[in-house]
């Protein structure tokens, strides 16, 4: 009896085309948003913004970004550490070199310097496919890290080798540094979440968004029916690099403020992000922000229990992890290749009959 | 006499073309199973570490999740108190790998056949960290030296014929030596294998064709097993042989990740090829750095392998021995 089409009558074409054609959809939309914006920056502490909320908007940022170009367009990356670290060094270097502007647009400036260099390293996806190609992004995780580790014009000649970020506000309140209250890290990472969120939705609706599925389900029959390959695969890799500059941007200034390139944005990241959109859905953007939740939430959520409630050892806790995080991969692509977005499809389905049988 | 320049470069490819033999075994494991069933192995070099970390514990006698118990019942368990000789511990390694084969075809590959290529590459990155996690667990996580007898230190026959030779004495290791042996006759083993067993014969045709090898009675499933059982043999002697060098520690499945850049060059279906592939990125890491590392700020080896192979792919996608790859609509 829920979630039901039936009553909702359209009667424009804007209605027709909506987002959310199903009433209950809207509503939960409607629900999240109340709650992500008028009722969570008043009541979240140090806590719960630093080890679960922020890195969660932050990782479904850059898992939104690699699932539109794994997910949608079918080119599977290994290097989104690589890319995180480029917007997270692009906005160090342009935080510092001009301090009167902006935050926001520097920010935003990042992600497109990541499109290039994303667009740069995508250039061989148009020869070359599948795992041959995500080993050819590996050279791009590899190569981009060691680059930043060992230029020190990067890094401001810091004796350290880190980049640390300046303090920096956005409306007189800090968003960057020492001083941030908790509220403001959360509120801009959630301000930038649900605008890129809704650009990708909208994306993935239109035109360039059926151009990448037609390529990822079938390149040579996309070609034939006039998907130009280039412009495409290209488009793919600027606007998936595009968010994950922006999310390492954001990962960098707002969440750890001071960062060192091999640990913060090494192969690791690339896998975590990758094991985010396979776990929430390859090919949905609700699947990117339930992956980034569970992958968040659970070693938390292992950490509370094995070593909190049971005394075990952390590392004994971590390799654990590790498990159980690899074990779920498996179990996912044999039981659920679509992943929990598909498992929300279809109790959605279950639930638009329920309680009847048929 | 050579001018300095030129004996150095040459200690540098020598020592390159070492290195490049301990890629290369791990990359036969890569090619072993690419062939045998289209899967592209992203855990062989855990499968590597595991096997080194299951040596080691086997051969000192270590209670495996010894961590585990201790954590959960408050005892203090480490040691059975026994050391077995290195053979004895091998050989029970391979047992264990054999048992892990068996394991991964009945928990995961059965139940993906028929998926895509990267579906199955993805399934075994899961496959990467459970083992990883697993081998923590069993036998801890610190790094363990391992040493069933190889000779180690530098080899001083070398060094005192090239120091006749040339003025100036190479410095090899004893151990490169003796892997670049194993290597040579692990290749010559696995091709006897191939050519003259009925379960060589068995491979060759499921490599060639699934479906006719299932039609003339071949059992997929058992020759998965099989092909598993031999990478799995394959990673426990890369494993032997990385762990004498470096210690078994969890950097050894990294260097394993080298293992993709030449298969690139290779090709991923040839034998021959991982050998070639890992003599040139090997040679081709240590020139780079000899000579273009001083410029840049070094440690190249990170990427060098990775971007050659990324130029390489471009300008020929099927490497350098590999079959040429046709599409079909």
């Amino acid at each position: 009896m829920l979630y039901r089409e039936a009553g909702e009558f359209k009667t424009s074409y804007a209605q027709d085309s909506q987002t959310f054609p199903i009433w209950w959809d809207r509503l939960w939309y409607q629900v999240a948003l109340v709650v992500g914006f008028a009722i969570l920056p008043f009541v979240i502490n140090d806590y719960w913004a630093n080890a679960v909320v922020v890195p969660f908007l932050i990782y479904a940022i850059a898992a939104i970004g690699l699932n539109i170009l794994t997910g949608f367009c079918g080119q599977v990356s290994l290097g989104t550490g690589g890319f995180m670290a480029v917007g997270a060094y692009a906005v160090y270097k342009l935080m510092t070199a001009f301090p009167e502007v902006s935050v926001v647009i520097h920010v935003i400036l990042a992600g497109g310097i990541t499109a290039a260099v994303g667009v740069l390293f995508g250039l061989p996806s148009l020869r070359i496919k599948g795992f041959y190609l995500a080993v050819a992004t590996l050279a791009a995780q590899f190569f981009l890290v060691w680059l930043f580790n060992k230029v020190p014009w990067f890094y401001n000649y810091s004796a350290s080798g880190q980049i640390t970020a300046p303090e920096r506000t956005v409306l007189g309140i800090a968003v960057t540094g020492a001083n941030t209250p908790a509220w403001a890290k959360y509120l801009i990472c959630a301000v930038f979440l649900f605008v890129l969120a809704w650009i990708a939705r909208n994306l993935t609706r239109g035109t360039i968004g059926r151009k990448w599925m037609a390529i990822r389900d079938m390149d040579i029959a996309a070609e034939i029916i006039g998907v130009n390959p280039l412009t495409t695969k290209l488009s793919a890799f600027a606007v998936s690099s595009f968010f994950i500059g922006i999310a390492g941007a954001l990962f960098f200034a707002v969440y750890l403020g001071a960062a060192e390139v091999g640990e913060a944005f090494g192969i690791q990241k690339s896998f975590l992000i990758l094991f985010m959109i396979i776990i929430g859905g390859l090919g949905s953007i609700f699947g990117s922000f339930a992956g980034a939740a569970f992958l968040v939430l659970l070693p938390v959520f292992l950490k509370n229990v094995l070593v909190g409630a049971l005394g075990w050892p952390s590392d004994l806790a971590a390799h654990i992890e590790l498990m159980i995080v690899g074990g779920l991969i498996i179990a996912f692509l044999i039981v659920e290749p679509h992943g929990l977005a598909q498992l929300w499809r279809v109790l959605k389905e279950k639930l638009r009959l329920w309680p009847f049988p048929h | 006499m050579l001018p300095d320049q030129l004996v150095f470069a040459m200690e540098v490819t020598l020592n390159g073309l070492m290195a490049g033999v301990m890629y290369a075994l791990v990359a036969l494991g890569f090619v072993l199973i690419f062939k045998a069933s289209g899967i592209f192995n992203y855990a062989q070099g855990v499968l590597a570490l595991f096997a080194a970390l299951t040596l080691v514990g086997l051969q000192n006698g270590q209670i495996p999740f010894a961590h585990v118990i201790n954590a959960a019942f408050g005892t203090n368990l480490h040691h059975f108190g026994w050391t077995l000789p290195a053979v004895v511990a091998i050989a029970l390694t391979a047992l264990v790998m054999v048992g892990v084969a068996w394991l991964i075809e009945r928990l995961v590959l059965k139940h993906l056949i028929n998926q895509e290529p990267i579906i199955l590459f993805m399934a075994t990155i899961g496959l990467a960290y459970f083992l990883e996690g697993l081998g923590d667990v069993m036998w801890g996580a610190d790094i363990k030296t391992l040493d069933v007898g190889l000779p180690q230190g530098i080899s001083e026959t070398v060094e005192t014929v090239t120091a006749n030779w040339l003025g100036y004495g190479f410095f090899i290791d004893k151990l490169d030596i003796v892997a670049a042996l194993v290597a040579a006759a692990l290749v010559a083993a696995l091709t006897l294998f191939s050519q003259y067993t009925k379960y060589g014969r068995a491979l060759r045709a499921v490599a060639d064709d699934h479906q006719a090898a299932l039609s003339v009675g071949i059992s997929l499933r058992f020759v998965w097993v099989l092909v598993w059982s031999i990478a799995g043999f394959v990673a426990l002697i890369a494993g032997i042989m990385w762990g004498a060098k470096s210690g078994v520690q969890f950097s050894l499945s990294l260097i394993a990740l080298k293992a993709l850049p030449v298969l690139m060059l290779g090709g991923f279906t040839s034998i021959p090829g991982a050998i070639v592939g890992g003599l040139i990125i090997g040679m081709g890491e240590k020139l780079f750095e000899f000579f273009a590392g001083p410029l840049i700020g070094g440690a190249t080896e990170n990427w060098f392998a990775y971007v050659l192979a990324l130029l390489f792919l471009v300008f020929r996608p099927q490497g350098l021995f590999g079959e040429r790859i046709i599409e079909r609509v």
